[in-house]
């Protein structure tokens, strides 16, 4: 009786826990057949759901090309949506495989929180938003102004640093999300609204008379943002950081989703694309996957300049321009590793 | 010589006097009664009307019913875009579940009708069957939304807007009463064990934040875990829910149980009745209906604290409000999701209250005055 009671026990607690050993993410996710990937819970433009409820924008098509280099279908993911406070908990606790949340690159979330970081897909930099009928022209103007801050992020480091270093003062008004930002703002519960200069081209862009609300012209901080994964694991980093550098090689190299069938159905003049598309070297079994894993990618999303002009380029209600994020043959500094 | 035409007892009921009935009065009496009462009727007056046209013109008058964005919708109107939420409406309903799989959700939600009515109506016909329906409902539910045996399978991360709040919502209210009651029993117990367990998991629980254990629950567990261990989001949402609200509910419960008179539990005894028989048959029936407005008010708590479950990432409908606003075609419409999720909230938990209300009206035996 007892002994049979004992054999339940551990029957029922295997079950439950799920024998499994301590594999590599990259089985774990072919065995699972879906990739984990966290997300913002809404930004504009980077990662928000449409009305079928399909995740879309920037972040989110390079989960999706993720996929499609591991998987083979860029719609196999599972998007993980998370705060700020709770982006790193999910991807260390193992909720995520991959990080894609507009998240800033720093010494302290590489080295101390143990991600290790991805190429940057984004140069961003913190601003202001104000009301124009404030009359200020210069964030050096802004003693004593209440600011609305989303807690949680280097933003809300940087804007310590700036004031500090400035001899200023200011009224924190702390929120959580980007949405909560925008009514606080618009609310006038803040004087000033600050985030990465993206988010507050949307923002403003957002209330019901933008041209009452400007742009103030100083960037206070540098905000490198890219994916992340959690240490420990280098290969599915690998797999990471590749599939990112193909994607942005292959706006250098002239390869789209329009033409990449094309191009690689067979070795062409050109090295460079034939080890992107796999049809000379074998890139792709350096990080365990085939060799058609980059240009499953570009087939399925793109390569960066078209998720660019897709989600927040000129032709997008964010209306970004290229800048610092052009490739640095065009005047930016997108310089993707070469791949070979 | 009308005036004395009547024979003693033979005079005929008189109208009241005109200036006790009738609008005018009413005013009188109600609005106008002193210069206090004056001041309030006047200042409410104009309260109501800054406030109405204005809420009327920017919610119906002025509001914009179509559209495919926020800018077409200001081209046409000036006041509420509801293009918004009707596009979204889905969305909000059944979160991320598949499309072709919908049905099953709403198939779920009559079954969830057909089966709360006998439990909730005691006149209801065939009202046996109906219960014994009750009690097989959750495991029907549970295939129907999972899937498997024959339908396809569907991830509890698909689940999303109203959809999840009901599922915690009534997973929640349907298992904690019944923890709840055991816990309350268990705190008032002989036993040693007993009551020092059921103290310590009360004092736990409530003494913890919801947000923390759903936070525990979501992140925290699989550091204790093995590693690749997988264990559904949503069921230690529910399980975490639950056990919050048997905490609360046990107090509660506790509370009904010490209103009753020594002399019940006494007389239940001298009966000779066994402890559990006295329990149902005497003691609980008195307690619970005591504990009547104290347990729909935990219940309709932890209906509401449904919506923190977006800290941990799940969508109910204030995270897929938050996260559609988060669309370039809709940002900036805040006020109109706030409200829509609202008035669902309103409209279940005014539901719960009025409830509440007539099952205090109808067990209302004796101490009524």
């Amino acid at each position: 009786m007892l002994k049979s009671l004992k054999i339940a026990v551990i029957t029922i607690a295997l079950s439950i826990i799920g024998l499994s050993a301590n594999a590599a993410t990259l089985d774990d996710v072919q065995a699972r057949g879906e990739l984990n990937c966290v997300v913002t819970t809404g930004l504009a433009g980077f990662a928000a759901p449409d009305e079928n409820g399909r995740w879309d924008g920037f972040d989110v098509d390079f989960c999706r090309a993720v996929a499609a280099a591991v998987l083979g279908d860029g719609e196999k993911v599972k998007f993980v949506p998370s705060t700020g406070k709770t982006r790193f908990t999910l991807l260390n606790s193992g909720e995520g495989d991959i990080l894609f949340r507009n998240t800033t690159e720093t010494m302290s979330r590489d080295a101390d929180l143990k991600l290790t970081f991805l190429p940057i897909n984004y140069y961003d930099g913190q601003g202001f938003l104000i009301r124009k009928a404030m009359g200020i022209s210069s964030a050096s103007e802004l003693n004593g102004a209440s600011v609305c801050i989303q807690t949680g992020t280097t933003t809300e480091l940087n804007l310590a640093d700036y004031f500090r270093a400035n001899g200023m003062s200011y009224e924190p008004v702390n929120i959580e999300t980007n949405e909560e930002g925008i009514a606080n703002y618009s609310g006038n519960r803040c004087d000033v609204y600050t985030t990465d200069a993206s988010g507050l081209a949307s923002t403003r862009a957002a209330l019901d008379d933008p041209s009452a609300h400007t742009i103030l012209p100083e960037i206070i901080s540098k905000e490198p943002l890219g994916g992340a994964v959690r240490h420990g694991d280098d290969q599915w980093a690998d797999i990471g950081k590749w599939v990112v550098n193909a994607i942005i090689s292959a706006e250098e190299l002239g390869v789209s989703s329009a033409n990449v069938g094309e191009l690689c159905a067979a070795a062409g003049d050109n090295p460079s694309i034939n080890r992107l598309c796999g049809t000379e070297g074998d890139a792709g079994s350096w990080i365990g996957l085939d060799s058609k894993w980059a240009v499953r990618a570009i087939e399925q999303v793109g390569n960066y300049g078209e998720i660019f002009e897709r989600h927040i380029g000129p032709n997008t209600p964010l209306a970004l321009e290229r800048g610092l994020n052009a490739q640095w043959t065009d005047g930016g500094i997108l310089y993707a590793a070469p791949i070979r | 010589m009308e005036q004395s035409a009547y024979k003693p007892g033979e005079h005929p009921n008189l109208p009241p006097p005109s200036n006790t009935v009738g609008p005018i009065a009413w005013v009188r009496a109600n609005l106008l009664s002193s210069p206090t009462n004056i001041v309030l009727t006047v200042l409410s007056v104009w309260f109501l009307y800054e406030i109405i046209p204005a809420t009327l013109e920017w919610a119906f008058l002025d509001a914009a019913f179509t559209g495919e964005s926020r800018d077409e919708c200001r081209a046409k109107a000036g006041g509420a875009c509801w293009a918004f939420i009707g596009e979204r409406f889905n969305l909000f309903t059944y979160g991320f579940y598949p499309a072709d799989e919908r049905w099953r959700i709403d198939l779920t939600f009559v079954l969830l009708c057909v089966a709360l009515l006998p439990v909730l109506w005691d006149r209801c016909p065939f009202r046996k069957y109906g219960l014994y329906f009750a009690c097989a409902f959750p495991f029907v539910a549970g295939w129907l939304l999972l899937g498997g045996f024959g339908l396809t399978p569907v991830g509890t991360d698909e689940f999303g807007g109203f959809m999840l709040t009901l599922v915690i919502g009534v997973t929640g209210i349907t298992f904690s009463l019944p923890i709840g009651i055991i816990l309350a029993l268990g705190r008032q117990s002989d036993m040693l064990i007993v009551r020092v367990f059921s103290i310590w998991f009360i004092e736990f629980f409530r003494g913890v934040p919801l947000i923390t254990l759903l936070f525990v629950a979501s992140t925290m567990l699989n550091y204790f875990l093995p590693a690749g261990t997988t264990f559904d989001l949503l069921l230690r949402v529910l399980i975490m829910v639950t056990l919050f609200a048997s905490a609360y509910m046990a107090e509660v419960i506790r509370g009904g149980l010490q209103a009753l008179p020594r002399g019940q539990y006494e007389a239940a005894d001298s009966m000779g009745l066994k402890y559990w028989t006295s329990m149902r048959l005497i003691i609980l029936p008195q307690a619970l209906k005591i504990s009547i407005p104290g347990i729909v008010n935990t219940f309709i708590g932890l209906y509401k604290d449904t919506t923190l479950v977006i800290i941990i990432g799940l969508l109910d409908p204030l995270g897929v409000g938050r996260s559609s606003l988060a669309d370039t075609k809709w940002t900036g419409l805040s006020n109109e999701m706030y409200l829509f999720v609202a008035i669902f909230f309103f409209i279940s938990c005014f539901g719960m209250s009025r409830y509440s209300l007539y099952l205090e009206k109808k067990l209302a035996t004796g101490y009524e005055r």
